[in-house]
């Protein structure tokens, strides 16, 4: 069956059963290779991307939901020539260890600091709870988080996209 | 226009004598405050049964607030009539009870009034505490009293004129209240008038799942038939209960310790951080509470039997092969798709209890009175337990759509229960997913042994 989906802004087409998880289409289908299969119960968050702003993970939701919704994966975020906010954080605070974790984590954060760019750092450990990250770099992702933040609101105030 | 005036004067003395009786009436005098009691000189097993006692009648859930000190209040809760802020029941002189002496405790536990002599909004549950037992609430007293003081003044009540006035709780109580201490029944056993003592007194089980009037008293008709609460329903827990596999003293008593059982489920919402503090007191305590409600609950009749046995030979029946997928996102059988791809992958029941998902055939949700517990579960999951293992359940509100839940809801009902489909689905999910209702959402500590935080209301799950 095919399903249509739009993914970081373009819309794919994709030969794929309605119950198969977002995840599966995203990695097997659409070669987008950032989100990361964890647990495959919905516990861990390195499946995390955004539908339409908010974070989901994408592990547990089938692609039947996704019609007419706006996908975003970490490769939405950025290039490794002209990264995002976002990513240009993780790299300054250099916040991954093994890394598995880190692209749930930034579209969570991403999805937080999109609703409230003022976030500050209690509102950043609550909002990123459901995502694990066992290396324990958590300090250097809260970091990363807020000076992506930082980053934002400097972009937003010189008017350049974020 | 004379005989006129004179009607008139007379009518405002009737009123002015009135008000002065009803005064004198509403009156009660304070009792002179004391110095906090010394902590080291408090009665060490005094304390630790009042620790239990204190877990019994869930003191932590009320009066503590989201990320403040357990026991210091100014936790705001939600009433009809206005947001009513629980009190700072630490032993800090100024802010909390540190200067009220035994007598005063008793007297707010039996009376409800606090030691000045005010009467107290029945918000705080004294309509049942004051069935506890003096004994009791020495060792409460003593519990709390040996507790950290802690400054924290609590927010003024948000109560419209003329609630505002306390003096019209003694005409509250007058209707609604009666006084006394807990009466065994001598034909009953010891461990059926503990039980009774306990879920009548201080867990105060009615409080939530016991209807109430207009005027905010519980509904002595309804005991315990299931009520409303944070937009969480709290199923009748007497013989109405809506549980598909009837409940005996032997599940209850599983379910109060742990915070769920195989046949019923997981304890969530405001029940988690009750089954959670079950999870700290002697066995015995909760068995009691198990063995009276069981009893309430009453053997089930014939047809609730015929409904079990249907249940679990559904299940049975099911545990064959996972069914294919064949609607897409819209249209008829759209539910059924949404539960076979999203939810039957943990719901089919072959990953046991508490880490698997309940089979729904078992489900007291889906075979409830409306669909407001799944609503808050599916939008909002369950949050896991911080720092152990506990169930949980991932938030869909991220991607349902209103039509997509409505659809997915109806398909449950339809699937796992024979009762008639819900009426007020769509209203209830609009207003949820709008948040008109606002829905508390809990971690789930209820599946082990209490952490100190369970007691915490939390934010929405992110």
């Amino acid at each position: 069956m095919a399903v249509t989906l739009t993914v970081n802004g373009t819309t794919r087409q994709v030969d794929a059963d309605p119950d198969t998880p977002l995840l599966y289409v995203l990695r097997d289908h659409l070669e987008l290779n950032g989100a990361k299969y964890g647990c495959g119960i919905g516990q861990c968050g390195s499946c995390t991307v955004m539908v339409d702003g908010t974070a989901v993970l994408s592990c547990v939701t089938p692609v039947l939901l996704l019609e007419g919704r706006k996908v975003t994966t970490v490769e939405g975020l950025g290039t490794l020539d002209a990264p995002g906010p976002m990513q240009q954080a993780f790299i300054e605070q250099q916040a991954a260890q093994c890394g598995y974790c880190i692209p749930g984590m930034m579209m969570r954060a991403q999805a937080l600091l999109q609703a409230n760019p003022d976030a500050d750092e209690a509102a950043i450990r609550t909002h990123l709870e459901p995502n694990l990250c066992r290396c324990g770099t958590h300090m250097r992702i809260i970091k990363a988080v807020m000076r992506a933040g930082e980053l934002m609101r400097q972009n937003s105030q010189s008017g350049g996209a974020t | 226009m004379k005989t006129f005036l004179r009607i008139l004067a007379g009518l405002a003395l009737l009123l002015v004598i009135g008000v002065a009786a009803f005064a004198a009436y509403a009156w009660r005098s304070e009792i002179d405050p004391v110095d906090p009691p010394a902590q080291a000189g408090l009665d060490p097993a005094l304390v630790a049964r009042g620790s239990d006692l204190a877990a019994i009648g869930n003191c932590n859930v009320c009066h503590t607030a989201p990320g403040g000190e357990t026991f210091a209040g100014g936790l705001g809760i939600p009433t009809p009539f206005g947001t009513i802020y629980s009190t700072n029941i630490t032993p800090d002189p100024e802010t909390g009870i540190g200067r009220w002496s035994e007598a005063a405790f008793l007297r707010s536990m039996r009376e409800g009034v606090d030691r000045e002599g005010r009467h107290l909004y029945p918000a705080f549950p004294y309509d049942h505490y004051t069935l506890v037992t003096d004994e009791d609430n020495r060792a409460l007293y003593a519990f709390l009293m040996s507790r950290k003081p802690v400054r924290a003044q609590a927010p003024e009540n948000e109560l419209p004129f003329p609630l505002n006035m306390r003096m019209l709780l003694a005409g509250w109580k007058a209707l609604y209240f009666r006084e006394g201490a807990f009466q065994p029944d001598p034909n009953r056993s010891a461990e059926w008038n503990r039980g009774r003592y306990l879920t009548e007194g201080l867990s105060h089980c009615g409080a939530c799942h016991t209807p109430r009037n207009r005027f905010g008293a519980e509904q002595r008709e309804l005991h315990l038939a299931g009520a409303e609460v944070e937009n969480w329903t709290a199923y009748a827990i007497n013989a109405a209960s809506p549980a598909p596999i009837p409940w005996n003293a032997e599940s209850l008593a599983f379910y109060l310790r742990h915070g769920w059982h195989q046949e019923h489920g997981v304890s969530r919402g405001p029940m988690a951080p009750v089954t959670a503090n079950l999870g700290s007191v002697p066995e015995e305590d909760a068995r009691a509470i198990a063995t009276y409600l069981a009893d309430l609950m009453g053997e089930p009749n014939q047809e609730r039997q015929t409904r079990a046995e249907a249940a679990r030979a559904a299940i049975r029946e099911e545990g064959g092969a996972p069914r294919p997928v064949q609607a897409g996102a819209s249209g008829s059988g759209i539910g059924e798709a949404i539960y076979v791809s999203a939810c039957e992958g943990c719901h089919d029941g072959r990953r046991p209890l508490p880490f698997g998902g309940l089979n729904l055939h078992l489900s007291t949700a889906v075979n409830g009175p409306n669909p407001q517990n799944i609503i808050n579960v599916v939008l909002f999951g369950l949050p896991g337990a911080k720092g152990e293992p506990s169930a949980m359940m991932p938030a869909y509100r991220g991607v349902l759509n209103e039509d997509q839940l409505v659809a997915l809801l109806d398909y449950m009902r339809e699937r796992f229960s024979d009762l008639p489909a819900w009426t007020d689905t769509r209203e209830r999910v609009a207003q949820t997913m709008g948040g008109e209702r606002k829905v508390t959402v809990y971690r789930m500590d209820g599946t082990t042994q209490a952490p100190p935080e369970s007691s915490m209301r939390t934010t929405p799950w992110p």
